[in-house]
């Protein structure tokens, strides 16, 4: 029986680099269900924030902890990171790596690598070289190779900032599923549109700060900041 | 110009002939090389892509040595293994001076530091593609390292076939430690000086062709067999 | 395809033992251009089951190698430096086998007039005094050293002369070079002369002088000062130099059909 890995507490954490505040300090308590979205305009340290909750970005101050021990939390998460990595190898290949590094023999993983494949629409691309995808397809093996070591947690971070209405589409439809199996997710988006369809909560985050953090109905139908209610209109904001 | 024409006929009659000596010669030439390119490889390209993931204190210094390293005199290499081996020396007592083995470990030495450094300047490149997807899939040290060996291996190839170029052509250092004994310790390179020192220059540019060609034959085969291997070239 | 490729790269890496015994000899370099080691060796070989190792460097590093225990005997023409090594308990004996000669190389002008010199002595005097280009191996050989013996006989010390002295630093065949393409005067072993490929306008300008003369000489390296040092096999090699065979061998080698060495050992 796995440990429960929930809640996830930041206790005024805060990541600093060359002298200036990136992110923070923060207090956060999330939650082990649903999804979460963050938003909030370019340089407010969206992208920071998702890397320091996963543990890639060394915090500077504060505490950040999981229900369960360190060790155990980073195997049980994965992130998919915006222009997402292709190793210099093949599709499969790239799809297969992270079960492999967990000790899966080499044609099992391939194997596993191929069904999601298929699932992403590359079941026909399975020897090309990875660097050789289009911007969509990359999101896609991206996601497929976060997804392959089931996660319990998936921080994405604008998986689709440079896809079209259709690739889109496909991604959500994948997220969807993973939310429905109980995989909690934790994205950023620019799409307001996909922050609706998705969240189940929202963190809108300015200049390095939560400033709000609320579910998603109340949300989307009026928020309580100003900042918040300008950002949903359109407007610049600092 | 004569000379470089008695130089190419002579390399051609040497190699339809299969003269037993230049037979000979050549494949020490290449056991000597290819050995010490086994290896120096098999020193140098995990130190550079242990290099590549590592941080430690002493990282940019350790960098800045290599490079210079790069530029060490292969003769005075050589002068020092000598000394080394010599029965005379501190490591006499193993009987290695005069010996293709001593070759070898000079030849190790020289290439080692050219290996080491081209192969950390695309690991390096490599790694900082790499750095946020593997840490973030927890990919232990040793996983780190045999992915960036394994994804990088063309360019790794590259820094091998330098390692061998520089090796197969040089004559100083293995001159004083091989002695250029004949059936022994003469390879191609210290047959061409010696030839060279008895005047005799068609010889010398008929070993010299021979030598050029053999190099790129293995160039050749190395790019074939490593192109084989993988599905999918890039 | 690939399997046959990859299973030639294997065999270069599989070495026959060698069942034949072997020992090192340190040679100098005129000797070995001299062509004798190819006519003795096989000989050698075949009589003894000896394969001897020849090291081909000059007089002084052959003496240091014999120091050092890095041979097992050493066979040079310097009978100081000779003496000096058994001095110091690095070799058993000094064994004489043969002598050959020295020669003058210069170029057919011939600017030093040196056909017309009676002596060694007079001939040097000669390109000093016109002050000739002349190519010195420079390398503290046994001909270096020789070389250095004949100025001062002929009162003259080359520490004190012009550019036209060129001291090279190199072994009897890259001296020759050297002096082909400066078109200067050069001494050498007559063997080394025979042997060389690429005389251009050079040619034999002086000979016949007995203080020309150049004694070789054997010496094993002491195995009470070096214990691995193969002395029995350096013994069965001196006993075979001595030899009849190696008289006849060594009496009749001939280049352009003329004689180089004599054979003087005491049998």
């Amino acid at each position: 029986m796995q440990k429960q890995m929930f809640p996830l507490i930041a206790k005024h954490a805060l990541v600093r680099r060359r002298g200036k505040v990136l992110v923070g300090p923060i207090d956060l308590s999330l939650q082990g269900q649903g999804t979460s979205i963050v938003i909030g305009p370019n340089g407010a340290g969206k992208t920071t924030l998702l890397k320091m909750l996963h543990g890639i970005e060394r915090m500077n101050g504060g505490s950040l902890d999981w229900a369960c021990p360190k060790a155990e939390a980073q195997r049980r998460q994965a992130f998919v990171f915006q222009n997402p990595i292709m190793m210099r190898r093949s599709v499969v290949d790239n799809i297969a790596y992270p079960l492999q590094l967990t000790g899966v023999g080499r044609d099992e993983a391939r194997a596993r690598a191929a069904v999601w494949a298929e699932r992403i629409n590359l079941g026909d691309a399975l020897d090309r070289q990875a660097v050789l995808l289009s911007g969509g397809e990359r999101q896609k093996l991206a996601l497929a190779r976060a997804l392959i070591r089931e996660p319990d947690v998936l921080f994405l971070d604008e998986p689709c900032a440079s896809l079209d209405g259709r690739a889109t589409r496909e991604i959500e439809e994948i997220l969807t599923e993973a939310a429905a199996t109980g995989t909690r997710l934790i994205m950023s988006t620019h799409n307001m549109g996909q922050a609706q369809r998705l969240a189940d909560e929202v963190l809108f985050v300015l200049r390095g700060n939560i400033h709000e953090f609320t579910p998603a109905k109340e949300f989307f139908a009026g928020p309580i900041t100003s900042q918040a209610q300008a950002f949903l209109n359109g407007d610049i904001v600092e | 110009m004569t000379d470089l024409l008695d130089g190419m006929v002579r390399a051609f009659w040497l190699v339809v002939t299969l003269d037993r000596d230049l037979v000979e010669i050549t494949l020490r030439s290449l056991r000597v090389t290819l050995t010490a390119l086994a290896i120096a490889s098999a020193i140098a390209l995990p130190f550079a892509a242990l290099l590549s993931v590592r941080r430690f204190r002493m990282r940019r210094v350790t960098i800045a040595v290599l490079n210079a390293l790069m530029g060490l005199p292969p003769v005075v290499v050589g002068l020092i293994v000598y000394v080394f081996l010599s029965r005379s020396g501190p490591l006499g007592v193993l009987g290695l001076l005069f010996t293709p083995t001593a070759m070898i470990i000079a030849q190790v030495i020289i290439i080692v530091p050219l290996i080491a450094s081209i192969a950390h300047q695309s690991l390096r490149e490599l790694w900082s593609d790499y750095h946020d997807l593997l840490i973030s899939m927890n990919a232990s040290q040793v996983q780190r390292i045999k992915a960036l060996l394994w994804d990088g291996r063309r360019a790794l190839l590259t820094a091998a076939l330098a390692g061998f170029g520089r090796a197969i052509g040089e004559v100083g250092a293995i001159m004083v430690v091989g002695g250029n004994i004949d059936h022994a310790t003469r390879v191609l390179t210290t047959a061409i000086a010696l030839e060279t020192g008895k005047g005799d220059f068609a010889m010398a540019l008929g070993l010299g062709f021979v030598l050029i060609a053999m190099a790129i034959a293995v160039n050749l085969a190395i790019h074939w067999l490593g192109h084989t291997e993988t599905e999918g070239r890039w | 395809m690939k399997t046959v490729v990859l299973g030639a790269v294997a065999s270069l890496f599989l070495t026959s033992a060698a069942l034949a015994e072997e020992m090192k000899l340190a040679v100098t370099t005129s000797f070995h251009n001299s062509g004798l080691a190819e006519i003795l060796l096989p000989e050698i070989k075949a009589d003894l089951d000896l394969d001897v190792q020849l090291l081909v460097v000059g007089t002084g590093q052959a003496i240091r190698l014999g120091e050092a225990g890095d041979v097992d005997a050493i066979l040079v023409h310097s009978q100081k430096a000779e003496e000096k090594f058994l001095a110091g308990g690095n070799g058993t004996h000094r064994r004489e086998i043969m002598y050959n000669d020295f020669v003058f190389i210069g170029p057919k002008s011939d600017e030093a007039g040196l056909q017309a010199a009676k002596g060694a002595a007079e001939a040097l005097q000669l390109i000093a005094d016109v002050e000739a280009p002349f190519v010195s191996r420079g390398d503290d050989s046994g001909t270096h050293k020789k070389e250095l013996s004949l100025w001062a006989a002929a009162d003259l010390d080359p520490a004190g002369f012009d550019a036209w002295y060129r001291a090279v630093g190199a072994g009897m065949g890259a001296a020759l070079n050297t002096a082909s393409g400066m078109e200067a005067y050069i001494m050498a072993d007559r063997a080394s002369w025979l042997n060389f490929g690429n005389k251009g306008n050079l040619e034999l300008l002086f000979s016949g002088d007995p203080v020309l003369f150049n004694q070789y000489a054997y010496l094993p390296v002491n195995p009470e000062k070096h214990t691995h040092a193969k002395n029995d096999l350096a013994m069965k090699l001196e006993a075979w130099l001595i030899s009849d065979q190696a008289k006849e061998l060594i009496n009749n080698y001939k280049i352009n059909g003329e004689t180089l060495f004599v054979f003087n050992a005491k049998q």
